[in-house]
């Protein structure tokens, strides 16, 4: 019998990401992937495993039911998850039980959570990915009734925990020049380096709109500057002077001019960003930004090492399905009530 | 600040990871040339450390992983490149593809076709005359995956777009405005001026060319019946690739 979770209950941002499909730009489509990269690795080094398909929830999770014993993991925004009722942890590895019940409600920081399994979700590969990328058309939202198939688990341990610094509530992005900040008059750029930010409640896979403290942004040309390629992390400014942070599932040229870019490594923490989350940003050199991009490949390469047991106090453990989360995990059908 | 032409092509960065070289500050048929010849002779050199590459309206973009090609050596290495030739008399690259994609004009499948003509000086006969024979190239592609933008029709078509957006054309929808076409692949509203309907499939998943157009290739739009049209498997689109 295949592998299958099945969907109860979906909340509204519910799709299948993995690292994304990187090559078509030229074509018209950006690359998409998962909101948070970080999240998609923390997940892997939590079930031992590499990079696979995850659920990215948006604000809100779902219940779930698994048709046979799965090995899950949750990372990202962190969301109030219960196993047939009891509480467990994020970021951290569980295991689901055949025929337990998963549920997932609201994040109570951040805004993206993720939902792994052993062996990963499976799905077809369009394009090198098998990766939902809803403006582009490909794949769907997942809603309730779906089973979602589950590639084979080799198997490894749950009751595993990493411990995650907060990126989950605002907080300083590092930006690099870019191609069009000269086009911006060199108050704002400063003026833009420099006051506070709140993120406004519109954002979604394409972009996370940001109200500045101050009077709104425009570059010197206005709106008439030719199309060019836009990059995740562009900073576009819209005509109502706004800034709108380009994300996963960006177009892929634009013609509003750009002030800045967030670098890689600060991705995960504007995806992150609930509404009203309080922002700023920081320019740095490319010097300074290659290495924090060399820090932030070395925290994920160091991630399977930083996995720790979940270490319970009998006061702890509300039954006795928590303990078996402790004990070693084999093989998918391995089912010892 | 403006490109000057004195100093283009202009290296800008994209990003921490993205290097960007541009031939204009305007579309304009040789800078858009320009942007399509460079990106193929960029990935001839086969150099380590890129990722990706793409042409759009007039620049070339390369995508490259910083932390194994130093930008400053990308840098030096697209100056080298840019000093080779003069890239705005270039030649278009080999292998580049002809579309001929049959095409419905005016009545309830282009029903801006007169409103488009009257703007362009042109009858209604005069206007399908000309869309239907013109050779236009695919100067890039956006907004969804696969749709192009095609270029240059003749100077009275250098019309503005709407003031309002229409509010849905159908997929497959050839639209007007600013010497430029655009195929649609998905439905959306537009503000340029829709006179025409195709069956084309700008994406088609599992195909070996998933993609119909790229960035240089060129295409006609030739007019025939509804009725026709309806007759013609995968909307009568047939590809060549150009000698």
């Amino acid at each position: 019998m295949s592998r299958v979770l099945i969907v109860h209950r979906a909340g509204p941002a519910l799709t299948l990401q993995d690292a994304g499909r990187p090559g078509w730009i030229t074509y018209g489509l950006s690359k998409g992937g998962a909101m948070d990269r970080l999240s998609l690795a923390e997940g892997a080094a939590l079930l031992g495993q590499r990079e696979t398909l995850a659920l990215e929830m948006g604000g809100m999770g779902g219940l779930f039911e698994a048709a046979q014993d799965t090995r899950i993991a949750l990372s990202g925004a962190p969301m109030r998850a219960k196993i047939d009722g009891a509480p467990v942890l994020w970021h951290a590895a569980h295991l689901l039980p055949k025929g337990a019940k998963l549920d997932i409600g609201p994040a109570t920081s951040g805004a993206y959570g993720y939902l792994h399994v052993g062996g990963g979700f499976d799905g077809p590969e369009v394009l090198g990915a098998r990766s939902a990328h809803l403006t582009g058309g490909l794949g769907a939202a997942i809603e309730a009734g779906a089973r979602l198939p589950i590639g084979p688990d080799r198997g490894g341990e749950t009751g595993r925990k990493l411990a995650v610094a907060d990126r989950f509530s605002g907080g300083t992005l590092r930006v690099v020049e870019s191609l069009q900040t000269a086009l911006f008059p060199p108050e704002q750029v400063a003026r833009f380096g420099s006051e506070g930010f709140t993120r406004d409640g519109r954002a979604n896979r394409m972009g996370v709109k940001l109200n500045p403290d101050g009077d709104g942004y425009g570059a010197l040309g206005g709106l008439s500057v030719v199309s060019e390629v836009i990059s995740p992390g562009d900073i576009q400014m819209t005509g109502d002077g706004a800034p709108f942070v380009l994300m996963a599932e960006c177009q892929t040229t634009g013609g509003y001019p750009r002030l800045a870019t967030v670098i890689p490594a600060d991705l995960p923490r504007i995806a992150q960003a609930p509404a009203g989350a309080r922002l700023a940003f920081r320019f740095v050199t490319i010097d300074e930004a290659l290495t924090a991009e060399a820090a932030y490949r070395k925290h994920i390469k160091d991630l399977p090492r930083s996995v720790q047991p979940i270490v319970r106090h009998p006061a702890d453990v509300p039954d006795l399905l928590s303990y078996k989360l402790v004990s070693g995990f084999s093989s998918g059908d391995h089912h010892d009530h | 600040m403006p490109l000057d032409d004195a100093v283009s092509p202009l290296i800008r960065t994209v990003g921490l990871d993205g290097m960007l070289v541009s031939f204009g500050d305007r579309l304009s048929e040789p800078a858009n040339r320009a942007a399509i010849a460079f990106r193929a002779a960029l990935d001839a050199q086969g150099w380590e450390g890129i990722e990706e590459s793409s042409s759009s309206l007039v620049s070339c973009y390369v995508r490259f992983d910083p932390l194994v090609l130093a930008h400053a050596v990308l840098h030096a290495r697209l100056e080298e490149l840019i000093a080779a030739q003069d890239w705005l008399e270039a030649e278009l690259p080999h292998g580049r593809m002809l579309h001929r994609i049959p095409t419905v004009y005016g009545g309830t499948s282009g029903p801006q076709l007169a409103e488009a003509a009257a703007a362009a000086g042109l009858s209604e006969a005069e206007a399908l005359e000309s869309l239907s024979s013109a050779r236009v190239r695919v100067t890039a592609l956006g907004f969804a995956p696969g749709q192009p933008y095609l270029g240059e029709l003749p100077e009275c078509w250098d019309i503005p777009r709407q003031q309002a957006l229409t509010p849905r054309v159908p997929k497959g929808a050839l639209v007007v405005a600013i010497r430029q076409l655009v195929l649609f692949g998905v439905s959306a509203p537009t503000g340029w001026r829709h006179v025409g309907q195709t069956g084309a499939e700008l994406f088609r998943e599992g195909a070996e060319r998933p993609f119909l157009l790229a960035p240089g290739d060129e295409v006609v739009f030739p007019a025939v019946s509804a009725e026709a049209l309806r007759g013609m498997a995968n909307g009568g689109v047939s590809s060549e690739v150009l000698s």
